[in-house]
């Protein structure tokens, strides 16, 4: 019978084109419908060592949830998935799967890998279009409690984690939304902010109780929570924007990637005036660097009704960080690529606004530390490229808002909180860490899968006090 | 949601005064701290000086002049009404202790009411306080009381000589600066042109001058940049290092340009929010 059966290839998944999305900010893929998704999850071997699962942080059981996808249970799938990921529709779009779960997959070898974040997508999706998403029965209470700092995904793990085991959560965000850097940072057109809502609804209806505008460090300190906590988890992300400290950067019109996006997404400066927070809409715009952050920043200029987006990078396209598929659909929608190019000042007229940026060509070298060939500046090369609005993406750090007002929390020398890899457990009783402010900006489902470890952690210590 | 419980109106209704219940933000609140508001779901981030904070009560006051769409929002806000989100404190508190010679608090407009928790943080401390404050007119003073009794003097001075001396606040400022008393150190808040011509004044004499400054902010935490000045020639955040600077070493041509960063968003957003007024949409 099976050999009989035709080959069935990686389903695509429908998307808006580019002509029409790039001034839009609706989602740019549509997701699959039920047939697509069980065509596709027929294509998964079921294999007894499904080396997929070792690229998954969070060790999702796949072959488990996509038979069920497979059979059409949808359900069972879904719950399958949420055994190790409380963020299912997040991690099913915004995941690099190209190298993690799908790199391993056994398909890929000859073929095309299963397309596991599609179908983890899927279920998500299909779960929320079900209407009420089913409450657990809740344990008794422990009358243990603990404070996260933070909303991001790492923190949104660990209140689900603990409420679930009988704990009392509350969640301390500075900003006036909840979700991190899933809210304010990725765009409405990557990961849709409804979608975000609904998993932070969800943990207010299992208990989880969020204090929005509470910034820790200024409104309460870390040790003030310890105070009415049993414990506290620290998430607070890799907060500080990387500028390129050149002449004229402080021009109108040059904004830190921070900024921009938070302008953008959480003030939802797009839709202005209908909200009030303003926004630069560049015709020429250059965006400095060629990670996620960078294309997202781009895209987001194409869709404000910039004439051109320029990426200015000073490596070539292979060292470009950016997830390939970002780089592809920026592409599609008009992205130009400024490769082996650096800025050297910004230009601007006398009202303080910059119109231009004087750049130079840069050559290959020698490899450095990072492996990576170095861009070296090749004399004479400089010219003026026009633009009236600029992105600086080349990086975050980390804020120094908590580590600085609490006593006891170790920092390596980039400022990030030092903590054990396995536990989340820093070098101050009863505090645990992870994501971002740990490890420097990483991914997602990296933060969650510390959030989880962190939670494991948590439980045993509030459970038996180690 | 954070509840207004009073509500005065100042300066012929140009400045609008509001008590608000946060109690979690009275607890902390020092002279020199501010707060970020946002009125309503569609609302910006508008960053005010607290102008004062009572724990007990659990309430923070602050005093804003409506310049613009947000804070013309702010003033249709009723006692009873609240504002979706105050957040704070934020920026460091103003440093005050006991000085050896005098302070000089210098207050342009609504700076008044920046300048005067931190005119009251110094006497308290044991100083000697003189308080300077302008405005254009008599009826656009604010605090004017209120300062008389933070300060061992209070000169007042209008631009157009309705009230007290005919000239600006650094007419009166240098006075002191030639005076037979040593001036220990200036703190001035208001228009950005009023600050940087009070420490170009001061400069010359080596005194030490605090400036209070209002760049335009996101979130308040360090984490987007927007509010970066260049002081001494570096990148400082004003929201987390700041307000407060030392003026002999801010570049004030630069901050008034970013000022104006969005001049045309501001324009059409005020006019969409008075015609809105005028046929009734808002409340
Ligand atoms: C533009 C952009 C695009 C990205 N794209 C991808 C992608 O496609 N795929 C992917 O896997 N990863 C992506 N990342 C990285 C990923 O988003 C992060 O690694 C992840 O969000 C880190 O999670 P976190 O829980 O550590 O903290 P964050 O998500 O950074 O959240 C931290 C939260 O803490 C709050 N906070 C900060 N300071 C305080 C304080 N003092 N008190 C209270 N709260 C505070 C912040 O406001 C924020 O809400 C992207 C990042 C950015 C910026
Ligand atoms: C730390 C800090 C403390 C402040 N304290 C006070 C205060 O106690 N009382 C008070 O009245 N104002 C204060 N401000 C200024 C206040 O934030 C602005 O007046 C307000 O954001 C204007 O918003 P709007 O929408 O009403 O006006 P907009 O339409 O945004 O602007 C109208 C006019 O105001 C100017 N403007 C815009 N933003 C600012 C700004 N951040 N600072 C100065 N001018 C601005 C514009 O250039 C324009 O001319 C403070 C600012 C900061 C950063
Ligand atoms: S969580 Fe991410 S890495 Fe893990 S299976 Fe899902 S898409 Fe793959
Ligand atoms: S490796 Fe590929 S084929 Fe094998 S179980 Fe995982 S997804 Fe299925
Ligand atoms: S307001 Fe964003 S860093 Fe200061």
């Amino acid at each position: 019978m099976a050999d009989k059966k035709e080959k069935v290839s990686r389903q695509p998944m429908p998307e808006q084109s580019a002509e029409v999305r790039r001034r839009n900010f609706e989602e740019v893929p549509l997701g699959y419908t039920a047939e697509t998704a069980m065509l596709e999850a027929s294509r998964c071997l079921q294999c007894k060592n499904p080396a997929c699962v070792t690229g998954c942080p969070v060790e999702i059981d796949i072959p488990g949830f996509i038979s069920r996808i497979k059979e059409g249970d949808f359900a069972g799938a879904i719950a399958k998935l949420k055994e190790k990921t409380a963020l299912p529709a997040v991690c099913g779009r915004v995941c690099p799967q190209e190298l993690q779960c799908e790199s391993k997959c056994i398909l890929g070898k000859k073929d095309e890998p299963v397309a596991v974040g599609r179908l983890e997508r899927f279920a998500a999706d299909w779960e929320r279009t079900q209407g009420e998403v089913k409450v657990p029965v809740l344990p008794a209470k422990t009358g243990k409690s603990v404070g996260v700092v933070g909303s991001g995904p790492a923190s949104l793990t660990v209140a689900g984690d603990l409420i679930l085991k009988g704990h009392d959560v509350t969640v301390y965000e500075a900003f006036h939304k909840a979700g991190g850097v899933l809210v304010y940072g990725i765009p409405e057109f990557r990961l849709p902010k409804a979608i975000v809502q609904a998993e932070v609804d969800y943990l207010t209806k299992l208990g989880v109780n969020f204090e929005l505008n509470s910034v820790v460090g200024r409104t309460e300190t870390v040790d003030e929570l310890l105070e009415r906590h049993d414990a506290v988890f620290i998430a607070v992300g890799a907060g500080l924007p990387s500028f390129l400290n050149i002449p004229g950067e402080n021009l109108i019109g040059i904004y830190s990637a921070n900024e921009y996006l938070t302008r953008s997404n959480l003030m939802k400066a797009y839709l202005f005036p209908e909200y009030d927070t303003p926004i630069v809409r560049g015709k020429n715009v250059a965006v400095l660097g060629a990670g996620n952050v960078a294309m997202d920043a781009a895209r987001t200029a194409m869709r404000l009704g910039a004439e051109n987006v320029r990426i200015v990078y000073r490596r070539s396209r292979e060292e470009m960080p950016a997830r390939a598929e970002e780089i592809h659909h920026g592409e599609q929608e008009g992205l130009e690529l400024y490769l082996l190019t650096a800025p050297v000042r910004f230009i601007g007229d006398d009202k303080g606004r910059v119109t231009s940026m004087e750049c130079i060509k840069m050559e290959l070298g020698e490899p450095d530390a990072s492996g990576r060939r170095r861009p070296v500046p090749i004399e004479g090369s400089n010219f003026e490229l026009e633009t009236d609005m600029v992105v600086i993406a080349v990086g975050a750090g980390a804020n120094p808002l908590i580590t600085s007002t609490t006593p006891g929390l170790e920092t390596n020398k980039w400022g990030y909180i030092t903590a054990d890899p396995a536990t989340g457990k820093t070098m101050k009783p009863r505090v645990w860490a992870g994501g971002d402010i740990v490890t420097g900006q990483a991914t997602v489902i990296l933060a969650m899968g510390a959030g989880r470890q962190a939670a494991n952690s948590m439980h045993d210590y509030l459970t038996w006090g180690w | 949601m954070f509840e207004i419980l009073e509500r005065e109106e100042m300066a012929q209704g140009t400045v609008v005064k509001n008590v608000i219940k946060a109690p979690k933000i009275a607890a902390k609140a020092k002279p020199g701290q501010f707060v970020i508001i946002r009125a309503n779901e569609t609302g910006e981030r508008i960053p005010l000086t607290m102008a004062d904070s009572d724990p007990e009560k659990g309430t923070v006051t602050i005093i804003y002049q409506v310049v613009g769409k947000s804070t013309a929002l702010f003033k249709t806000f009723k006692v009873g009404d609240a504002f979706q989100d105050v957040l704070g404190p934020l920026g460091q508190p103003t440093h005050v202790d006991k000085v050896d010679g005098l302070v000089i608090c210098v207050g342009g407009g609504t700076g008044t009411a920046v300048v005067h928790p931190i005119t009251r943080g110094y006497k308290n401390a044991g100083n000697k306080v003189v308080a300077i404050i302008g405005s254009r007119n008599k009826d656009l003073l604010i605090l004017e009381k209120e300062m008389g009794r933070a300060s061992d003097e209070l000169k007042v001075c209008t631009d157009d000589g309705s009230y007290g001396h005919h000239g600006f606040v650094t007419d009166v400022l240098k006075q002191y600066l030639d005076g037979p008393e040593k001036v220990a150190v200036v703190v001035a808040a208001g228009p950005v042109p009023m600050m940087k011509f009070v420490a170009k004044m001061t400069e010359p004499y080596g005194v030490k001058t605090l400036v209070s400054l209002n760049s335009i902010m996101i979130d308040g935490t360090g984490m987007c940049g927007g509010c970066r000045v260049s002081v001494k020639g570096k990148n400082r955040f004003t929201c987390v290092e700041g307000p407060e600077f030392d003026g002999h070493e801010v570049d004030f041509d630069e901050l008034t340009q970013r000022l104006s960063a969005y001049r045309e968003h501001e324009g059409q957003a005020m006019q969409e929010f008075e015609h809105k007024c005028k046929i009734g949409l808002d409340k």
